[in-house]
């Protein structure tokens, strides 16, 4: 569990009573948000008919989440689409460079996830409140239920709007983590059956690290997807 | 689903009841809270910044850059279009040109010929009357010559005799006796010696 340990770098920051001192885990944030930054800013610098690479890279990352969010959450979410641009890629590059060996998956700490949940989950909500009113409420009221059925389908409907944030957290959580443990443990199986036996588990952590790759890239887009699902929800009330 | 329920409860399990022994028992370090604010205070500064960045600055250029494109390559069709119907118009004039200008050159030709033509049955004309003209006066000549020719004949005859009995008899006849007899005898044979 070492490889998702939190240690300072630098000197302890404090504001007032909190330690907000800069970890391993701030480094990472920094990395990926300056990367974002590097790779977005170069491939929209020049405008030229026919892009370079890395302006294609900028354009075609554009283009996929802006048709994500224009699938899932229709024309109204597009005031929101930097936001989920930005959630994607964040998620996504942080997910990616915990790839590294001996780099820290920010993703793979509950707390980093539930906090950009719990942020979309009000957002949303608030988001919800505002264009309806209380009608939002309707939300939790599915038509066409039988009355018999319905307090019991209301009371599911809003437990299950409420483990929203629990349940997108844990899941990009536990995926990052499961992965990175699942890695970890198939190393230490490399190592302790040595040179005669360790073959074996070697190949399985090559074909895990393709797949750790493949789930890094899935999570991020789930995580969006999601968020663009529930932002869809708020947005035109279908209920 | 009941997985997900009872992993959450673990979860929740953990983050109530482990806070008070996470330092000493060492589990999972994502549930030390010792970093908590840390972690929360860095994501925040580091999203927001990559959120505000990203949605004032660079998102707006990517978005502009696409449309740019976009709106490049519609004019760019449109162009194009354009050109095609300008010189398929073009091809029309040309072809229509071409045609004109083909049967203005047959008519130049037409006309060239009859011209030629012409001034061919001018000169041929005017060298008929020449020659028709030459012809008749050749025919006056000779007419001329044939009515004349009688005297002429009958003037030699008359020496020649004159002579030839001058010869034969050794004296002088008289000149209008024998030019009466010559006269006479050409009368006579007219129509033998001259086919008249």
């Amino acid at each position: 569990m070492y490889q998702f340990n939190v240690h300072r770098i630098g000197p302890e920051i404090k504001l007032g009573d909190i330690d907000i001192s800069f970890t391993n885990a701030s480094l990472f944030m920094v990395i990926s948000s300056v990367a974002i930054l590097i790779i977005f800013n170069l491939g929209s610098k020049k405008n030229s008919l026919v892009p370079s690479k890395i302006q294609l890279l900028a354009e075609l990352s554009y283009s996929f989440v802006s048709k994500m969010i224009s699938d899932t959450a229709g024309s109204k979410a597009k005031p929101y689409f930097a936001f989920i641009f930005s959630l994607f890629m964040f998620v996504l590059f942080c997910n990616m460079f915990g790839m590294i060996p001996y780099s820290f998956t920010v993703t793979s700490h509950i707390i980093v996830t539930f906090v950009l949940a719990a942020f979309i989950f009000i957002g949303v909500t608030v988001i919800g409140f505002i264009k309806h009113g209380f009608g939002y409420l309707k939300l939790f009221v599915p038509s066409g239920v039988p009355m018999i059925l319905l307090p019991l389908i209301v009371v599911i409907e809003i437990i299950s709007y409420l483990s929203r944030p629990i349940s997108l957290s844990v899941r990009l959580f536990a995926n990052m983590m499961a992965g990175h443990t699942m890695m970890k443990v198939f190393g230490g199986f490399v190592v302790s059956l040595g040179i005669i036996g360790g073959w074996l588990p070697l190949s399985f952590s090559v074909a895990l690290t393709g797949l750790e790759i493949l789930v890094a890239f899935l999570q991020a887009y789930v995580f969006a997807i999601l968020t663009c699902i529930y932002l869809n929800d708020a947005l035109n009330l279908h209920h | 689903m009941l997985k997900k329920i009872i992993f959450q409860n673990f979860l929740i399990y953990f983050v109530l009841f482990q806070n008070v022994q996470s330092a000493e028992s060492g589990g999972m370090p994502q549930l030390n809270p010792e970093f908590w604010f840390s972690q929360i205070f860095w994501l925040v500064l580091t999203f927001g910044i990559l959120y505000v960045v990203l949605s004032k600055f660079i998102l707006p250029k990517i978005s502009s850059n696409l449309e740019a494109r976009k709106s490049q390559i519609l004019e760019n069709i449109e162009t194009a279009e354009k050109q095609r119907k300008d010189s398929e118009i073009k091809i029309k004039e040309f072809e229509k040109i071409i045609l004109d200008s083909r049967t203005k050159a047959k008519n130049l030709l037409n006309q060239a010929r009859k011209k030629i033509f012409e001034d061919i049955n001018k000169k041929r004309e005017a060298l008929e009357n020449e020659i028709n003209e030459e012809v008749k006066i050749a025919e006056k000549e000779i007419l001329d010559l044939k009515n004349n020719a009688p005297e002429k004949i009958n003037r030699i005859a008359i020496e020649t005799s004159n002579d030839l009995v001058k010869q034969l008899i050794g004296m002088e006849v008289n000149n209008s006796s024998i030019s009466a007899i010559v006269e006479d005898l050409s009368k006579k044979n007219r129509g033998k010696y001259y086919g008249v």
